[in-house]
């Protein structure tokens, strides 16, 4: 499992590669934790293209940052997911809290507030 | 593929308690499993399944002591995988409330585990003794006899 951050405007943007499992998670937490905290960024894009399995510990780990940031203002958006990936984040109902974006790009663009 | 017929193959794994393992189940199974008449999605549902249920026994059922050991058992039949996770653990002592999706006090947790096992086998049945550990049958229908589909994707 990598993760490969890079700082925007208010935003981080993490590359993720491997699969998140229980055996990872606390490792991801503490890099999205550490990337979060040491870029002021509030709101978090997560690059789910190279993620290849998913489970409920991942999840897990997107739902606490999500917990962290929403209540200051900022959002979590999914870009690139795989369709089983997809598919874990609509039965965990993540998908009603999260953004899921087709490309990396739109999701930064959602992120600085630039929507269209 | 090769016909199963009434033909029964089975597997038997154990390894430590270890998170390390727990993608040694996935794919321990889903190599099984892969002889069956399943498909690609199928299989990582089944990984799914199986990732969550080890997970359990190694962080619920030992909490995660990294001595214990977590069994992994798999058998297919003409119409049938299933897949059986056993641990010697703590058992659960309400089980009703266990198989609910909670949001648990950790706020990294979601409590999904048995929801997601249920949603992607069409059968969970869960032995528990609370003190003496759990064990966990999961049977995903093959094919041939899956005329009740899984909810597609």
């Amino acid at each position: 499992m990598e993760v490969l951050l890079e700082e925007l405007e208010g935003v981080l943007v993490a590359r993720v590669s491997g699969e998140l499992d229980a055996q990872n998670a606390a490792e991801f937490r503490q890099k999205l934790e550490h990337g979060l905290l040491k870029s002021g960024a509030l709101n978090l894009v997560l690059d789910l293209a190279r993620v290849s399995f998913i489970d409920s510990s991942g999840l897990g780990v997107i739902l606490g940052r999500y917990k962290e940031l929403k209540p200051r203002g900022g959002k979590v958006l999914i870009a690139e997911a795989r369709p089983k990936v997809l598919r874990i984040l609509e039965l965990s109902g993540l998908f009603k809290l999260v953004e899921v974006c087709s490309s990396v790009e739109v999701a930064e663009e959602k992120a600085a507030g630039r929507a269209y | 593929m090769a016909k199963m017929g009434n033909y029964l193959n089975t597997m038997s794994l154990e390894f430590a308690s270890l998170l390390e393992n727990v993608g040694l189940a996935r794919i321990a199974v889903a190599t099984f499993a892969s002889q069956a008449e399943l498909t690609i999605d199928d299989l990582e549902e089944v990984k799914v399944a199986v990732s969550e249920a080890v997970t359990n026994a190694i962080i619920h059922g030992y909490q995660q002591a990294r001595d214990r050991t977590v069994s992994v058992k798999a058998q297919i039949d003409a119409e049938n995988l299933l897949v059986i996770v056993e641990d010697t653990g703590i058992g659960i002592s309400d089980l009703e409330k266990a198989m609910e999706p909670a949001y648990s006090t950790d706020p990294e947790r979601m409590g999904l585990g048995f929801v997601f096992m249920k949603t992607f086998m069409n059968d969970l049945k869960v032995e528990t003794q609370p003190g003496q550990g759990t064990k966990v049958f999961m049977t995903r229908w093959l094919p041939v006899r899956a005329g009740e589909a899984l909810p597609q994707s």
